[in-house]
C-alpha cells in the first residue's frame, strides 16, 4: 500500500530566535503553548448539558484531540472547571469548594444558559448564573450548546492559556478579582 | 359510597370519632375524608392500628395551600392497606396562624422526610417531629417557596425589565 504524505499540523512554534542547535523564545510562550494542548478539565455536569458534553467528549466529536484526553474527577490535578447545567443554590458551595480545590492557574467554562445566567429556570431554588459565586472565564450560549460550541469554548479557553502572562496570577487585578468573590488570593 | 371496603371503614370512622369526621367523598373509587386537625394522630394511628382497617404504609404527605380560603393550608395524607390494596386519601385544613400539626413519624418512619419537606416547602410545623428542618432548600432560605404569598422568581435579578418581563 501506498502511504500517502499527510499533513500532520503541529502546534504552532512560538516567536524567537533559531540557529544551529538551539531556539530561544520567553518562557510564556514556551510555557502557553505546553500548558494550552495539556490541560485537565473538570467536568462539573449536572443537568442536560452535561448529557451534550457526553457527546463532546464521545468518538465523533472527540475532545480529546484537543489534548484534554484525560478528564480530571479530582479537582487538585485539574485546570479547567467546566461547570454544565443547573446550579442550585443548594449546589452552590459545592462549586465554590471545588474551585477552591484546584490549584493554579486555573479557568473556568460555563456551558449553557443555566450555568451562565440561570436559563429558564429564573426561580427561588436556581443560582442565576455561576459568575456570581465563581469567576468565568468563557461563557457558551445555548439550551444546550451543540458539542461544536462546546468545543469552540475549549478552544478560546486555550487561546486564554497561550496568551496568558505567567505573572498575571500574581498581579494586583487578579488579587483584586479572587477577593471580590471572596477567596483569598491565590498565592 | 360504591366500594364495600369504602363504605366499612367510613363507617368505622365516624363510629369511633363522629364529630371530627368533616366530609368524605368517593372520587375515581378512593375514598377521601376531611377530618379535624386535631385528632390526625389519633385517626391515623386507629386507622393503622386497628385490625380491620390495617392501612400498614404511608404512601405520601404534603401540604397544599388555597390562598383565598379562610383555612388556607393543608395537609394530604395516602395511606394504603397492603393486605387487600386498599387505599385512603385524609385530608385536614387550618390557617397559616395556626400551622402546628402532630407529627407522625412514630407511627411511619417514611414520614420523617415527609414532614421536612412539607415543612420546607409550606411552613407547615409538624409537632413532635424529631429534626424539623430544611430538606431540599438551602438552609438560609427565609420562606416557604410553595405558599403562594411568595413569588416565584429569584428576587435577585437586576437585568429583567418589568415592561419586557411581566413581572
Ligand atoms: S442550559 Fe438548557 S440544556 Fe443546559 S442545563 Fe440548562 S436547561 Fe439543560
Amino acid at each position: 500500500m501506498e502511504i500517502t504524505d499527510k499533513k500532520v499540523s503541529l502546534a504552532k512554534m512560538p516567536d524567537g530566535h533559531e540557529g544551529a542547535g538551539f531556539f530561544a523564545t520567553k518562557l510564556d510562550d514556551a510555557v502557553g503553548l505546553a500548558r494550552k494542548n495539556s490541560i485537565w478539565p473538570l467536568p462539573f455536569a449536572t443537568s442536560c448539558c452535561g448529557i451534550e458534553f457526553m457527546a463532546t467528549m464521545g468518538a465523533h466529536y472527540d475532545l480529546a484531540r484537543y489534548g484534554s484526553e484525560r478528564l480530571s474527577f479530582s479537582p487538585r490535578q485539574a485546570d479547567l472547571l467546566m461547570v454544565m447545567g443547573t446550579i442550585s443554590k443548594k449546589m452552590a458551595p459545592i462549586v465554590r469548594q471545588v474551585y477552591e480545590q484546584m490549584a493554579e492557574p486555573k479557568w473556568v467554562l460555563s456551558m449553557g444558559a443555566c450555568a451562565s445566567s440561570g436559563g429558564i429556570f429564573d426561580t427561588y431554588s436556581v443560582l442565576q448564573g455561576i459568575d456570581r459565586i465563581i469567576p468565568v472565564d468563557v461563557y457558551i450560549p445555548g439550551c444546550p450548546p451543540r458539542p461544536e460550541q462546546v468545543i469552540d469554548g475549549v478552544l478560546k479557553i486555550h487561546e486564554l492559556v497561550q496568551n496568558e502572562s505567567s505573572r498575571r496570577r500574581y498581579s494586583e487585578d487578579y488579587k483584586s478579582l479572587m477577593e471580590s468573590y471572596g477567596f483569598e488570593s491565590g498565592k | 359510597m360504591e366500594n364495600e371496603l369504602n363504605k366499612k371503614v367510613l363507617e368505622q370512622l365516624i363510629k369511633v370519632f363522629s364529630d371530627d369526621i368533616k366530609s368524605a367523598e368517593e372520587s375515581y373509587g378512593m375514598l377521601s375524608v376531611t377530618v379535624s386537625k386535631n385528632k390526625i394522630y389519633a385517626i391515623i394511628k386507629f386507622l393503622k392500628e386497628n385490625t380491620e382497617t390495617n392501612f400498614n404504609f404511608l404512601t405520601d404527605l404534603t401540604g397544599i395551600h388555597y390562598p383565598d380560603s379562610k383555612e388556607d393550608l393543608g395537609v394530604i395524607y395516602h395511606l394504603h392497606n397492603f393486605y387487600k390494596n386498599h387505599r385512603i386519601r385524609l385530608k385536614i385544613f387550618f390557617s397559616t396562624q395556626d400551622s402546628y400539626v402532630d407529627s407522625i413519624v412514630d407511627l411511619y418512619s417514611g414520614a420523617n422526610w415527609m414532614e421536612r419537606e412539607t415543612f420546607d416547602f409550606f411552613g407547615i410545623h409538624f409537632k413532635g417531629h424529631p429534626n424539623l428542618t430544611r430538606i431540599l432548600n438551602m438552609e438560609d432560605m427565609l420562606i416557604h417557596p410553595l405558599r403562594k404569598e411568595f413569588p416565584l422568581e429569584d428576587q435577585s435579578r437586576k437585568d429583567k425589565n418589568d415592561a419586557m418581563f411581566g413581572r
